[in-house]
C-alpha cells in the first residue's frame, strides 16, 4: 500500500521547469531513495511535499489526504516531518527543549496556550525526549545549548526531533551530506535502526555509498523527470542512470 | 538528570522580589530614593518592562509602540473615573481589557512581518494613535490638555452606592483607602509582585518555551507542526495587556492622562530599560525600569549648588571646573548620563545588567572555592 502518491505534478520557476511530469508512489515501511544528478529537482519535489512549494499543476496525497495548499505546520501534524540539508534546529535552546517542542506540538497540537503549567512538571515529555536523545547518542549533554554541536550532532538531533513525533513518514534531505566518513556510516546505522521500527522514509541522497545501504527502492530524478525506478540492483546497472551521472543524457 | 530544582530557585527568587518590593522604602533611603512618588513609578514601569519583555525577550519582536497600550490603559482608567466609580478596581480591569483588545487588533496586522518592518508598523501605528489623540479624537482624549477628572462627572456606580460628593474633585481610592502617599505605593508593588509572578509562570511553562522557539528558529518550528502567527498574537496581545495596566496604574497615581504618553520616546524608554537590565532574563527589566527612572529623577533633580557643596573639598577653582563638567551630566542634562551608562552597558555588558550580575557571582563562587580550579573558556561561555 503506498502512504504518498504523487500524480502528475510539474513546477516551472520562470523558464526553468524543474519537475515535469513526475509520478512517484512510496510504499508504507520501506526506505525509498530520491538521486539525481545536481538540479535534478530533488530537493524541489521534496519541498512539495512539504507545503514549502505548491506545485502548479498534479496531486501530492498523504495517506488518503491531498497535501496541495497546506501549510507547513499542518502537514506536519497529519504525520510527515522533515529533515533539513542543513540542520534547522532550534539555537538557542538546550537539546532537550529542542526535542520537548515537537514532542509538545504533536500532544498539544498546532497552537495552545499553556502558561500556567509548568515544563518541569511534564516529566512524561522530558522523559520521552531524553529516550530519543538516548537513540541518538545525544544524552549526556541534554542541558547544553545546542549551537554548540558540532554539524553532525546537529543533524542527528534534528532527527530525533523527528522522532520523537513518531512520524508516519519522515523525509530527509541528504542526511549526511559534508559529513565524515565515520560520521556517515553513524549515521546509516541510526538510520537503518529507524528503518527498523517501520518508519517510511524518503531519502535525498548523492552519496551512493548511503544509498545503496539503505534503500530498498530507488527513484532516479534527472532534469525533472523520473527516468528510472527500481531496486537496488536494477538501478546500478541502469543505462540512462549511468548516462545521467556521466553528465550526457542530452547532449 | 536534572541538575538543579528550578522550582526551589524560583519560589527563593520570588521571596527576594517580595522582600524587596516590601522593604524597597528602607533600602531606598540612603541614595534618596525612599519616598512613595518614585518607588511607585519603578513599580509601575517595571511593570511595563516586565509586559514588553515577554514579547521581545522571549519572541524577539522588537515592538517600537507599547507605548499607544499604555496610553490607552490611561485614557480608559480616567474615563472609568469619570463615568463609573473612583474605585481603582474596574479601572485597572477595564483598562487591562481595553488595552488587550487593541493589541488584538493591532497585533494581528502588524505581526504579517518580523524584523525590522515589523518594529517600524508597530513605531507607525504608535505614533498615528499619537496623533489621532492630539486630533480627530480629542472628543475622547480632550487634546493637549489632557483628559481629567471633572466635578460634574457622571460617576454611576459611586452615585448607585451613594458615595457622597464633595466640595473639591474626588480622589482615586480602593474601598476608601487612599490611593496616594505609601498606601499608593504598595499598591502598586503588590500589582508588580503579581505581574512578576505571571511572567515567572509565562517563562517556565510549555507556553514560555514555544515563544523562546520562535525567537530561535520560526522555520523548525512550521515544520515541526507548530503555528508561529497564534503564538507571537498571544505573547504580543499578552504584553500589551501588561502596558495597559502599567497605564491604568499610572492613571491611578494622578487621574490625568495626556497624548505624550504614546510618543515614540515613551516607546523607546521601555526598550531601553530592558537591554539595560537584561532582555529576557525575569529580573533585568524591573531593574532596568528602576534604573532608568532613578537616573530620571534623582539626577535631573540636582542643580548648581548641590554640585557646588559636593565638590567643596576641591580648591575653588578646581571645584569651579568639576562643576562645570559635571554639570552637564545632571539637571537637564541626565539624558547624558543615561546615554553613557547605556553605551557602557550595551558594549562591556550585552546581556544588560543582569549579565553584569551573573558575572560578579561567578567571581564570587569561584573565590569561595578551596581549589581554584581556571575553568575553560567553553565553560565559561556555557555559564553565561
Amino acid at each position: 500500500m503506498s502512504i504518498l502518491s504523487v500524480k502528475n505534478i510539474n513546477k516551472q520557476f520562470g523558464g526553468l521547469k524543474a519537475l515535469n511530469e513526475v509520478n512517484l508512489e512510496i510504499e508504507a515501511g520501506t526506505v525509498h531513495a530520491i538521486i539525481g544528478p545536481n538540479g535534478a529537482g530533488k530537493s524541489t519535489l521534496l519541498n512539495c511535499f512539504v507545503g514549502r512549494l505548491n506545485p502548479d499543476t498534479g496531486s501530492v496525497n498523504f495517506d488518503g489526504v491531498s497535501l496541495l495548499g497546506m501549510q507547513p505546520h499542518e502537514i506536519n501534524q497529519v504525520g510527515v516531518s522533515r529533515v533539513f540539508q542543513t540542520p534547522e534546529i532550534f539555537g538557542d535552546l538546550t537539546l532537550v527543549e529542542n526535542v520537548m517542542i515537537p514532542a509538545f506540538a504533536r500532544r498539544d497540537g498546532a497552537f495552545r496556550i499553556n502558561g500556567w503549567g509548568q515544563v518541569e512538571d511534564e516529566k512524561n515529555v522530558r522523559e520521552n525526549a531524553m529516550h530519543l536523545l538516548e537513540d541518538v547518542g545525544l544524552a549526556e549533554s541534554a542541558d547544553t545549548v545546542a549551537n554548540q554541536l558540532s554539524r553532525g550532532d546537529k543533524r542527528r538531533l534534528e532527527l530525533a526531533m523527528c522522532l520523537v513525533q513518531k512520524p508516519k513518514l519522515l523525509l530527509l534531505d541528504e542526511p549526511t551530506a559534508g559529513m565524515a566518513r565515520a560520521d556517515t556510516n553513524n549515521t546509516i546505522d541510526l538510520l537503518k535502526k529507524i528503518a527498523e521500527r517501520g518508519i517510511t522514509m524518503v531519502i535525498i541522497e548523492h552519496d551512493m555509498h548511503v544509498v545503496f545501504s539503505l534503500a530498498e527502492k530507488i527513484s532516479v530524478l534527472a532534469q525533472g523527470t523520473v527516468i528510472a525506478e527500481g531496486l537496488p540492483n536494477e538501478i546500478k546497472g541502469h543505462p540512462k542512470v549511468q548516462e545521467a551521472y556521466l553528465g550526457g543524457a542530452h547532449l | 538528570m536534572i541538575k538543579f530544582n528550578v522550582k526551589n530557585k524560583d519560589h527563593m527568587l520570588l521571596l527576594g522580589f517580595i522582600g524587596v518590593v516590601a522593604l524597597a522604602p528602607i533600602i531606598m533611603a540612603p541614595i534618596g530614593g525612599g519616598y512613595p512618588d518614585l518607588l511607585q513609578k519603578f513599580a509601575i514601569f517595571g511593570i511595563f518592562a516586565i509586559g514588553f519583555n515577554i514579547l521581545f525577550g522571549l519572541t524577539g519582536y522588537l515592538s517600537f509602540g507599547h507605548a499607544a497600550f499604555l496610553g490607552i490603559g490611561s485614557y480608559t482608567a480616567v474615563w472609568t473615573f469619570k463615568l463609573l466609580t473612583m474605585n481603582v478596581i474596574p479601572a485597572l480591569i477595564l483598562s487591562t481589557l481595553l488595552a488587550g483588545v487593541f493589541a488584538l487588533l493591532i497585533g494581528f496586522i502588524v505581526l504579517r512581518r518580523s524584523g525590522i518592518y515589523f518594529s517600524i508598523l508597530t513605531l507607525a501605528f504608535a505614533q498615528m494613535s499619537y496623533n489621532l489623540a492630539y486630533s480627530v479624537l480629542t472628543p475622547i482624549t480632550n487634546g493637549e490638555t489632557g483628559l481629567q477628572l471633572r466635578h460634574h462627572d457622571a460617576r454611576v456606580l459611586d452615585g448607585l452606592f451613594g458615595v457622597t460628593r464633595g466640595e473639591g474633585l474626588p480622589s482615586t481610592s480602593l474601598f476608601g483607602m487612599s490611593m496616594s502617599g505609601w498606601s499608593g505605593y504598595y499598591f502598586c508593588g503588590v500589582m508588580l509582585i503579581i505581574m512578576f509572578y505571571i511572567s515567572l509562570r509565562i517563562f517556565r511553562s510549555p507556553f514560555g518555551m514555544m515563544l523562546r522557539a520562535v525567537k530561535s528558529n520560526q522555520n523548525r518550528m512550521s515544520y515541526t507542526g507548530l503555528n508561529t502567527r497564534p503564538y507571537t498574537l498571544a505573547a504580543f496581545v499578552i504584553s500589551g495587556m501588561y502596558a495597559g495596566l502599567a497605564g491604568g496604574l499610572m492613571a491611578i497615581t494622578d487621574p490625568l492622562a495626556g497624548a505624550e504618553r504614546m510618543q515614540w520616546t515613551a516607546s523607546g524608554e521601555v526598550v531601553l530599560m530592558t537591554i539595560l537590565g537584561g532582555t529576557g532574563t525575569l529580573l533585568g527589566p524591573v531593574i532596568g525600569a528602576g534604573v532608568i527612572k532613578y537616573f530620571e529623577n534623582i539626577f535631573s533633580s540636582f542643580n548648581e549648588g548641590i554640585l557646588m557643596e559636593a565638590f567643596s573639598f576641591l580648591p575653588e577653582f578646581l571645584q569651579h571646573a568639576m562643576v562645570t563638567v559635571a554639570g552637564l551630566f545632571v539637571g537637564e542634562g541626565w539624558h547624558l548620563t543615561l546615554g553613557a551608562l547605556f553605551m557602557v552597558i550595551v558594549i562591556f555588558l550585552p546581556g544588560g545588567l543582569m549579565e553584569g550580575i551573573a558575572r560578579i557571582g561567578n567571581v564570587f563562587r569561584r573565590w569561595r572555592k578551596p581549589k581554584p580550579v581556571a575553568p575553560t573558556e567553553a565553560e565559561a561561555a556555557a555559564s553565561e
